[in-house]
């Protein structure tokens, strides 16, 4: 236990020493991850704590990213604070939305009819006038942190920006280490781990789900804003499924349900992607090779996450 | 006699061609235990979850003080107060006993949505978690993962889950299956406990122990009720010994102890 | 709209429902006996259709090109399923999902390296290439009519294969248990190889005849993936003729509403499916 805490503390001093580095491109770089590692732990929430496993995520990000690129003025910045609440509000409430209609499937079914919303919402957003076309929207200035003509920071700056996903990272790890520490978590622990249970003990399962997917819906969408903020840019390809794939990938890679594993897996997902793209333009072969030869030759380190989609199955597949 | 706690009219279920309960009504009164007998197949398995919710049912009704029932889900139920346990052990394998406990109770808080507060830290839901571990004899394995509990233990943690949300009606489905001597005596022994606060609904291969307990027998052959009534009016019924027993070797729970199992029952094995 | 033009539509929105049906049938089946939740199934369309572009290029003719392309496809399922997926029966959902999608990265990735990531057409063979005239102005090409035939008569050899034969009745009892399938004296190794190969070959040989009707491009594999994902949601998992049913109603959802409802067609399947999972969230077909 104590071990673990040095390791974090450690770690945690390590990221804040970053930026005095001076390297801006892996003060950015790290900042990247840091966003990602926020979108992870929210999908945690929904695999690693309630037991479903959403291939759909990225629309929460999308949704995000795009309240921030649709709210903004032309030429002005936006407000910082305004825009990041709308951004949490609108992807909370479009998860709420999807939300009623996915809960009520179980297992693989699930992961294919998140998948299948995200895809309606890439449609949205790439074939009508809302997201503005296929091209995505450029946002010109960045979201600007003042209050009352105060302003604490500058999202212009790559250190300050750092700072303040750094901060955003830990309270997105404060936030859900006290939800998991109240009943509501320990509900959801519940119903991944016995959700039949749990509906005759009196637990209305659904509603509970929904929860679930809401709040990771509305965290997703805070990792979203943050990457539009970081990177001035939006498109439809933010909702694509590789997208939804990939931080599933980095929740698998760094372990489930730990929210560390969420931010552990980030890192290793960019680093691969770093390596392999400094190897080749065509890097997605050698990471695919690699996926898969860790999911072949290395059963037992994942076999050991508590990584399943429903209790040990005694029985065929239609038992889903 | 005080009036029927829940009660089922003319309850039918149908899976395909097969009727697995037909025209079944019977009510069950606080302070009564009532005890479902009849071979495997007899459908007894099939009404606990049709009270519960796990099915739905195919036609009639069920009541709950007065109040029809019939279309509301299992969680439903379970708060107005209908608890259940199962054959199959369903508990929470990867949690502690108590923390199975505590989130059974925790069910019956009021205020579920406060995410900021700490769920280990409500004292009348912990009280009732420690209260259900101890009535249940589990207070010594409470900090024991659920999994690495043996057998019989399981089985009364099955029984602790459902006491943590204070029902008032118990519906029982073979709480001794599988259980040792001992730990069999000691259900019994809770079981009697239990009788005067709560309406229970037992279905039990263990003769013995429904003598031992039960208020009220009723038969079911082939998803019917055969015979309801008193232990007294069950061991001497000439139809119960005739199509349930299926011989006449002397009635079931006869004195002197011996176990008298229903034919074809394969005993109390889980 | 008058008779022809909506003989034309619906004769396109059953075509496309057929061919939805030979991808989607694949993947339920393989979901069905092996349990294996397979995200690369969709890719398998993509390389079927990359097939017929090179081969058909290759052989100067499309018939060659799907006889050469299906034995090839044929070869890759078997392949695959000796080499990967064999491995994964008895695993979690979570790691297959990892494989797959491992898999689809790798293929993608080949693709592009091999053939570009240009958008191909590819011609269609001179015998199917007329049109039937309905109208002055109204025609229909014989090649979709010929798409229909070939999806049908694949249909017709699966209801064959899964009423009359041994494999079948397994495929009917909807069970992965071993030993009944080694009761019914089947090598359960064997019947796996074979039913992922047919599934590979089924989702091949749909993107193979679909070339020369739509074009041949990066992101086609996903696509057709997703719609399949819708298809066995409303169809029933598992469920080899909800997922026809589900597919002859996406089809004509999707031909209709881009008639009827040009700007928001795309959305429209997707509404479908949340309509179904509100009124049945297990499917049309539930198996009992």
């Amino acid at each position: 236990m104590n071990r673990k805490r040095l390791t974090l503390a450690l770690s945690l001093l390590l990221l804040a020493a970053v930026p005095l580095a001076g390297s801006a491109y892996y003060t950015e770089l790290v900042t990247k991850v840091m966003i990602l590692a926020i979108f992870a732990m929210s999908l945690d929430l929904l695999v690693g704590y309630t037991g479903l496993v959403s291939l759909g995520h990225a629309a929460s990000y999308g949704i995000g990213a795009y309240t921030l690129a649709l709210a903004a003025p032309r030429y002005d910045p936006a407000s910082l604070w305004v825009t990041l609440a709308e951004a949490v509000l609108a992807a909370g409430l479009a998860s709420l939305a999807v939300g009623f209609f996915v809960v009520r499937v179980k297992g693989v079914y699930f992961l294919m009819v998140t998948l299948a919303f995200a895809q309606m919402f890439h449609f949205l957003f790439h074939d009508t006038d809302l997201g503005r076309g296929s091209d995505g929207i450029s946002i010109s200035f960045r979201p600007d942190a003042s209050v009352r003509g105060f302003t604490p920071f500058d999202l212009g700056n790559s250190v300050h920006a750092y700072y303040f996903v750094l901060v955003v990272l830990l309270l997105t790890y404060a936030f859900l280490r006290l939800l998991l520490r109240s009943p509501l978590g320990h509900a959801l622990r519940g119903i991944k781990s016995n959700e039949h249970r749990m509906q005759s003990l009196g637990f209305p399962v659904l509603r509970y789900k929904l929860a679930s997917f809401t709040i990771a819906g509305a965290l997703g969408g805070l990792a979203g804003y943050l990457s539009a903020a970081q990177f001035g840019f939006v498109n439809p390809e933010l909702f694509g499924w590789h997208q939804s794939g990939n931080v599933l990938l980095m929740l698998i890679l760094g372990g489930l349900g730990s929210l560390t594993g969420g931010v552990a897996g980030a890192f290793v997902f960019v680093a691969m992607q770093e390596l392999f793209q400094a190897l080749t333009i065509h890097w997605q072969l050698p990471f695919g090779l690699a996926i898969i030869l860790l999911v072949v030759f290395l059963p037992g380190g994942l076999a050991s996450l508590p990584a399943r989609l429903r209790p040990p199955r005694p029985e065929g597949p239609f038992h889903v | 006699m005080s009036e029927p706690l829940l009660a089922t009219r003319a309850l039918t279920k149908r899976f395909g061609g097969l009727t697995a309960n037909s025209a079944v009504s019977l009510d069950l009164r606080k302070g009564q235990v009532h005890a479902l007998l009849g071979p495997n197949g007899a459908g007894k398995s099939t009404l606990i979850n049709l009270l519960s919710g796990d099915l739905p049912v195919s036609s009639g009704r069920i009541l709950y003080r007065d109040r029809d029932i019939t279309r509301l889900g299992p969680h439903q139920r379970s708060r107005l107060g209908i608890g259940r346990s199962y054959q199959k052990t369903n508990i929470f394998g990867p949690f502690t006993a108590y923390e199975n406990c505590r989130l059974a109770a925790q069910s019956r808080q009021p205020r579920p949505w406060r995410i900021f507060s700490d769920a280990q830290a409500v004292p009348a839901v912990r009280r009732a978690a420690e209260a259900a571990l101890e009535a249940a004899g589990l207070a010594a394995v409470a900090d024991q993962p659920a999994a690495s509990l043996s057998h019989g233990a399981q089985r009364q943690l099955e029984i602790a889950m459902v006491l943590a949300t204070a029902p008032e009606v118990l519906l029982l489905d073979e709480p001794l299956a599988g259980m040792g001597a001992d730990e069999a005596h000691r259900m019994v022994e809770l079981l009697q406990k239990l009788g005067p606060d709560h309406a229970m609904l037992l279905v039990e291969h263990d003769m013995d122990a429904v003598f031992a307990v039960a208020d009220v027998i009723t038969v079911m052959v082939n998803g019917q009720v055969l015979e309801s009534g008193p232990p007294a009016q069950i061991r001497a019924s000439p139809a119960v010994r005739q199509a349930y027993l299926g011989d006449d070797d002397g009635p079931p729970g006869a004195e002197g102890g011996a176990a008298a199992r229903p034919a074809g029952s394969g005993g109390r094995s889980a | 709209m008058d008779f022809y033009s909506l003989l034309i539509q619906l004769l396109n929105a059953v075509q496309y429902g057929l061919l939805l049906f030979l991808v989607a049938s694949g993947l339920t089946l393989i979901f069905g006996i092996m349990g294996i939740i397979n995200l690369a199934h969709g890719s398998f369309y993509m390389i079927g259709a990359y097939l017929a572009f090179s081969l058909a290029s290759l052989t100067g003719s499309l018939l060659w090109a799907v006889l050469l392309g299906t034995v090839l496809a044929v070869a890759l399922g078997l392949f695959l399923e000796w080499a990967l997926f064999s491995r994964f029966y008895r695993r979690e959902h979570l790691e297959q999902v990892l494989l797959t999608y491992g898999l689809i990265l790798v293929f993608e990735e080949l693709r592009s390296l091999i053939l570009g990531n240009d958008v191909h057409g590819v011609a269609v063979p001179a015998a199917l290439s007329a049109s039937i005239p309905l109208t002055d102005t109204l025609s229909y090409p014989v090649y979709r009519l010929f798409m229909s035939g070939v999806c049908l008569v694949l249909a017709g050899g699966l209801y064959l294969l899964i009423q009359r034969t041994r494999v079948g009745m397994m495929i009917r009892a909807g069970s992965s248990n071993r030993e009944m399938v080694q009761s019914l004296g089947l090598n359960i190794n064997l019947v796996y190889r074979l039913v992922f190969a047919l599934g590979v070959a089924l989702a091949a040989l749909a993107g193979m005849i679909a070339a020369p009707a739509s074009s041949v491009y990066p992101g086609m594999g996903t696509q057709v993936l997703i719609i399949c994902f819708v298809v066995v949601v409303i169809g029933g998992i598992g469920s080899v003729w909800g997922a026809l049913l589900a597919a002859l109603l996406i089809g004509l959802v999707d031909t209709f509403g881009k008639v009827f409802l040009p700007s928001i067609s795309g959305l429209l399947v997707y509404l479908l499916m949340a309509v179904i999972l509100l009124w049945r969230p297990e499917g049309l077909v539930k198996r009992t």
